[in-house]
């Protein structure tokens, strides 16, 4: 009888050892992921160069998808054990079941955005850029804000470049708003913009790869932003996963990871001259 | 008040049974969606992101203001849709042997226009045309949506025009040319004024489909209704000022659709009589 119960203790021993080996890396995480023992991370369709390469996440390749790789690490999941989904931003806020744990695709936190959904801690802060395309007569523009002012801007729409616009800078002209970049990139190609207006990272892409003979006019000063513009991954309001995730996020910041993947990935943006709006 | 008949007060109480059922169906669905709706286990999520009281009065203002922006584009577009597609429809009916390049153009106007999405008409031309290197006013996105908008409903009503112009009986032709009317004058005034009548109803629906197409060019820049909303959307994570944009359009579309729908009883009664 008294071996039989040892025994016994014994397998129940043995069988939660095996259930903690399997759950070792991920003890925050664990239980708390769409897919048991998965991590599921959406990003956009198409995702765009910088923030992912060739549009290809599993890569781990780009900006987004090396930081999304690094946080799963850091919960525990191997490169092996993290599939990736696509949403739209619509997909991402829409009422019910996410299909994925986090979302990573530039979402800047902002509070009104925080009633719906949750983000994580950021990941990145940005500035805002000035692109005009060189040899037109707005790449002359001196980089000020009253000579801002008279260029025909163009942004996407719902961007924080696009609130910078209306609230801080307030262009003459009526601005015109996109679906997306690559819209907005056809629109200054297409010569009905001046100038566009993106967060500096992906100015700096556009200016080198998207636009045939883009220009970085200046980037506005960060404390201009009525709220700086933090990049978060975006998660289900309530999400149990919100904790885990913080806690890999600011473990790699803490030792420096994130900085070494931005200054992988993403220009440093040195050389860019400051706008001064007061002038 | 006047005696009833028997069969008279028979008439009115079977009216006056079949108002109180009706009625009180009406009551009961209304009342059953009410309760049964919020009891659906994501009604909470999604009242938060589609019926947002505070939000929809905070954006309501603005998307108003915006839809100006669409009723401008819809009334300088539609007359010349109007214009655009009654020629194409008297080029497609020309039955003179000389005439007949024009025959071939109208026929290939419609081909091409009616079997192309509007949206891919508005994005090609709005930004394809503008590409070429025209100087500010002239590659505004509202010109060339404009345009695109024109170039593609102008196909569909020309159509329209096309078979009110077949409707009208070739005898009235031949009698109006036997009365010593010209050829123009026979069109003008005895062809182009039936036919046009005939299509009155199938018009205003092109007209209702107009009036919301034009969000349309919110892609190549505008900032429109339908814009408007989607910056809301994004900026507050929430779909409310879509459902502003819907309210909007239905205060515009229900009064245009009933008015069509009257148009089309007159005329189902005309025919009638």
């Amino acid at each position: 009888m008294v071996l039989s119960r040892t025994l016994f203790s014994i397998v129940l021993l043995g069988a939660s050892l095996a259930t903690n080996s399997v759950f070792a890396q991920g003890s925050c995480s664990a239980g708390k992921t769409l897919n048991e023992g998965r991590l599921t991370i959406a990003t956009g369709n198409p995702a765009y160069a910088p923030w992912v390469m060739d549009d290809d996440p599993a890569s781990g390749r780009g900006f987004e998808a090396a930081v999304a790789y690094a946080v799963a690490d850091a919960m525990g999941f191997e490169a092996g054990q993290v599939d990736w989904v696509r949403t739209s931003f619509d997909e991402a806020i829409q009422p019910g079941e996410k299909n994925f744990d986090f979302n990573i695709q530039q979402y800047s936190i902002n509070a009104e955005r925080q009633q719906v959904i949750d983000f994580s801690a950021s990941y990145y802060t940005t500035a805002v850029a000035v692109v005009v395309k060189a040899g037109s007569t707005a790449a002359d523009t001196a980089t000020t804000g009253s000579a801002l002012r008279d260029l025909q801007f163009g942004a996407a729409a719902g961007t924080t470049s696009q609130t910078f616009l209306q609230n801080v800078l307030k262009p003459s002209r009526d601005l015109l708003l996109y679906d997306d970049n690559a819209d907005v990139i056809a629109a200054i190609a297409a010569n009905q913009i001046d100038a566009l207006v993106f967060d500096l990272p992906s100015a700096l892409f556009a200016t080198a790869v998207q636009i045939d003979g883009g220009k970085i006019l200046g980037k506005f000063p960060s404390e201009a932003s009525i709220e700086p513009d933090n990049f978060g991954l975006l998660m289900a309001k309530g999400s149990e996963l919100k904790v885990c995730i913080d806690e890999a996020i600011n473990s790699l910041n803490a030792s420096g990871k994130l900085s070494e993947i931005e200054s992988e990935w993403l220009g440093d943006g040195a050389g860019v001259p400051v706008i001064d709006l007061d002038k | 008040m006047p005696q009833l008949t028997r069969r008279q007060r028979h008439d009115q109480k079977i009216q006056r049974r079949s108002l109180v059922i009706s009625g009180l169906s009406l009551v009961l669905v209304v009342f059953a969606l009410y309760v049964l709706i919020p009891l659906a286990p994501g009604w909470q999520a999604v009242k938060t992101s589609f019926f947002n009281w505070d939000i929809l009065v905070r954006t309501f203002p603005k998307l108003l203001s915006a839809f100006v922006v669409d009723l401008k584009i819809f009334l300088w577009s539609a007359p010349l849709i109007f214009v655009l597609s009654l020629s194409i429809a008297l080029a497609r009916n020309t039955n003179r042997p000389s005439l007949f390049p024009l025959r071939l153009f109208g026929a290939l106007y419609t081909d091409l226009f009616r079997g192309v999405p509007v949206i891919l008409l508005v994005y090609l031309i709005g930004f394809g045309i503008p590409g070429l290197g025209l100087a500010r006013p002239y590659n505004s996105p509202y010109i060339w949506g404009t345009v695109a908008l024109v170039l593609g409903y102008s196909a569909y009503v020309a159509e329209v025009f096309r078979a009110g112009i077949d409707s009208v009986h070739s005898s009235q032709i031949a009698a109006s040319r036997s009365l010593g009317l010209s050829e123009g004058e026979t069109l003008r005034y005895v062809v182009l004024p039936q036919a046009i009548r005939r299509q009155v109803p199938a018009l205003m629906n092109f007209v209702i489909a107009l009036l919301k197409d034009v969000a349309l060019l919110s892609f190549i820049g505008p900032i429109e209704v339908l814009r408007q909303a989607n910056v809301y959307k994004s900026l507050m994570a929430n779909f409310t000022p879509y459902v502003g944009a819907a309210i909007i359009f239905l205060c515009v579309t229900i009064p245009i659709t009933r008015y069509a729908d009257y148009l089309m009883a007159k005329q189902r009664r005309q025919r009638i009589a």
